[in-house]
């Protein structure tokens, strides 16, 4: 084939000009298949909010409910737990909950709780490092995961430990505290998780 | 046979298909000095059918379902004829499928198959394995037990270790908030059409690369420098059908432990099929402790021997990452180990048992000594690659012989 009397300039800004405007449309046609991996609107409406009856919840004990499909927990402290978690302070990553994301503003405070219901603690039993749910041990379980245990979660998965107010421990994987979600109490025995208290 | 002989020449004149023949198989010179290591490529490439060919009879049966999944695996189990058989035949086969693989790679880090002119070949070969790494962890996910559940809930968060981005790349992989039926549902489109059909892809470029630079051998030299007047290398012959037929007996020989396995073992004890798998997939439990399959714990070992999650995620695909450069890495004058000098052969002999330990520490839960024996290892992984530079110049080699080393049978 002869090249003669091409002009080799003309050509590759057709060919430059040809590819942008291929790879344009290729990122436009993209946008599409790329959004219908999004969560779908069916999945967002599931985060409906979700109320609980805690009037049977004994001190000192646990229940988990289902929250947009994850793990929610609802502790029951005893006075000790709750007289043991300034203590803990020293050995923590983040005791005064400053990492704004891992708790609703009511709730930046020692107990990680609404004021005036300091004794439960809500939370999202997801760790914060990798996504189990780690296991609630309780003060004076004999599979303690440290000799000073005073209660509170442990990750089977890598090791995390939380203490009861879900504040997470120093030198363990997980990075920040176990998140508290959005909630308030409706009355004294009925708390809804998904709602922010006040808005209720 | 005149009439086949005219076929053929019809289609010839129409399509390569005697040239292809001959230029891949018939006439294609590999070295006549190939080993037991030399199984495990077409072994590789067999397994690679098994898995398509099982995969697609259990399709049939399967629900890509958040509530059927589970039932439907143990429906295949228990009432479709025969597919008891389909199903161990799938499952033993992912792992039977990563022992081969992992035997292959050895066998290119023995011999020095990544060095110059198969650069490429082994680069290809890494993606293969990678895209191989995430077809089996996606069906992994499939059978929707408990470990199929946490164990993509784990893989998925280390997604969200990335900063900025993370979280939402995470939430755009799952489609939901948490592992749900639209997580499950994705995963099947990928395991069934989507890596399959870039593995198959990979795999062809794999062995036009290999077909191109000639394959490598256990002496390491380049028959191509030494031709006779055909153009033809004196120490290679045909592929067919001399190795076509030595491989038939490493896949008879291949075949005979892997059907034991099948019929006998095909849970080997929790290590191909995990017990926790056996228990339907609980979102709001998480099972005391949780491991993937063991073709992953080296690298799941190197996560968690790193005390931040960031880091950890760095660290370990950093252990894979390094496996790419292998080739730019050895600096060595030789290729085959056998030439090598001490050095190298202590080197690589550290390595096998790192790379061993940190995969039975990846199956143990992370108690404070295991993680420091962990660390151990994963120091010693990567100063075996990083080092090499260094130590691959300083060890003294032998010389290479001008021929291959042969004994005729």
């Amino acid at each position: 084939m002869s090249t003669e009397g091409v002009d080799m300039k003309r050509r590759r800004m057709l060919i430059g000009a040809t590819s942008a405007i291929s790879a344009v449309g290729v990122g436009f046609v993209a946008v599409p298949f790329i959004k219908s991996m999004q969560p779908s609107a069916k999945a967002q409406a599931a985060g409906a909010p979700v109320e609980v009856d805690i009037s049977k919840l004994e001190p000192g004990q646990m229940l988990t409910v289902e929250w947009r499909g994850k793990p929610v927990w609802v502790v029951y402290r005893t006075e000790e737990n709750l007289k043991d978690l300034p203590a803990m302070d020293g050995g923590l990553r983040d005791p005064n909950s400053e990492v704004k994301s891992q708790q609703p503003e009511y709730a930046a405070n020692p107990a990680r709780s609404i004021k005036g219901k300091e004794k439960y603690a809500v939370l999202v039993g997801i760790c914060t490092h990798l996504g189990c749910s780690p296991t609630h041990v309780p003060l004076g379980a004999p599979n303690s995961p440290t000799e000073d245990w005073k209660g509170g979660f442990f990750c089977p998965c890598h090791g995390s430990r939380f203490d009861l107010a879900g504040r997470v421990a120093q030198g363990v994987p997980a990075p920040t505290n176990l998140v508290v979600p959005p909630h308030a109490y409706l009355s004294d025995t009925r708390l809804i998780i998904g709602v922010d208290q006040g808005a209720a | 046979m005149k009439a086949l002989v005219a076929m053929r020449d019809w289609v010839d004149e129409r399509f390569p298909m005697t040239e292809t023949w001959n230029l891949h198989l018939a006439k294609y010179y590999a070295p006549k000095n190939f080993n037991f290591w030399y199984y495990f490529g077409s072994l590789a490439l067999m397994m690679f059918v098994i898995q398509i060919v099982t995969g697609i009879f259990l399709t049939m049966n399967y629900k890509p379902d958040a509530s059927l999944a589970f039932a439907s695996v143990e429906y295949i189990m228990r009432d479709v004829d025969w597919g008891w058989l389909i199903r161990y035949l799938h499952s033993t086969g992912a792992s039977f499928f990563f022992i081969v693989v992992y035997l292959h790679m050895f066998r290119g880090l023995m011999y020095g198959s990544y060095k110059k002119p198969r650069e490429l070949l082994w680069v290809i070969g890494m993606f293969i394995y990678l895209a191989l790494m995430a077809e089996a962890f996606m069906g992994y996910l499939l059978p929707w037990g408990q470990m199929s559940f946490w164990g993509a809930q784990v893989i998925i968060s280390l997604f969200g270790a990335i900063p900025w981005v993370g979280e939402t790349l995470a939430l755009w992989i799952r489609g939901d908030f948490v592992i749900a039926d639209a997580t499950l549902n994705r995963f099947f489109a990928f395991h069934v059409i989507l890596v399959p059909f870039i593995l198959a892809a990979l795999v062809f470029v794999h062995i036009i690369a290999l077909h191109a630079v000639g394959s490598n051998n256990p002496d390491g030299i380049e028959i191509k420098k030494n031709k006779d007047a055909n153009g033809i290398p004196v120490d290679g012959i045909p592929f067919h059908p001399y190795y076509s037929v030595k491989d038939i007996v490493g896949v008879v020989f291949f075949l005979m432990i892997f059907s034991a396995v099948v019929f006998f073992l095909p849970e080997m004890g929790g290590w191909f099929l995990e017990k926790d798998n056996f228990i339907p997939a609980d979102p709001l439990k998480t099972p005391e402790h949780i491991v993937p399959l063991w073709y992953f714990t080296p690298f799941y070992a190197i996560l968690r021997a790193v005390p931040d999650k960031f880091l950890g995620v760095v660290a370990m695909g950093g252990a894979i990452v390094v496996l790419f450069l292998l080739p730019w890495l050895d600096r060595s004058k030789v290729k085959s180990i056998r030439y090598k000098g001490l050095i190298f052969k202590t080197a690589v002999s550290i390595f096998v048992v790192s790379f061993i330990m940190l995969g039975w520490l990846g199956t143990q839960p992370a108690t404070p000594e295991l993680t420091q024996l962990a660390r151990i290892f994963s120091v010693l992984y990567f100063a075996f690659f990083l080092l090499m530079p260094i130590y691959s110049v300083m060890d003294k080699t032998k010389p290479e012989p001008d021929r291959v080393t042969f004994d005729a049978h």
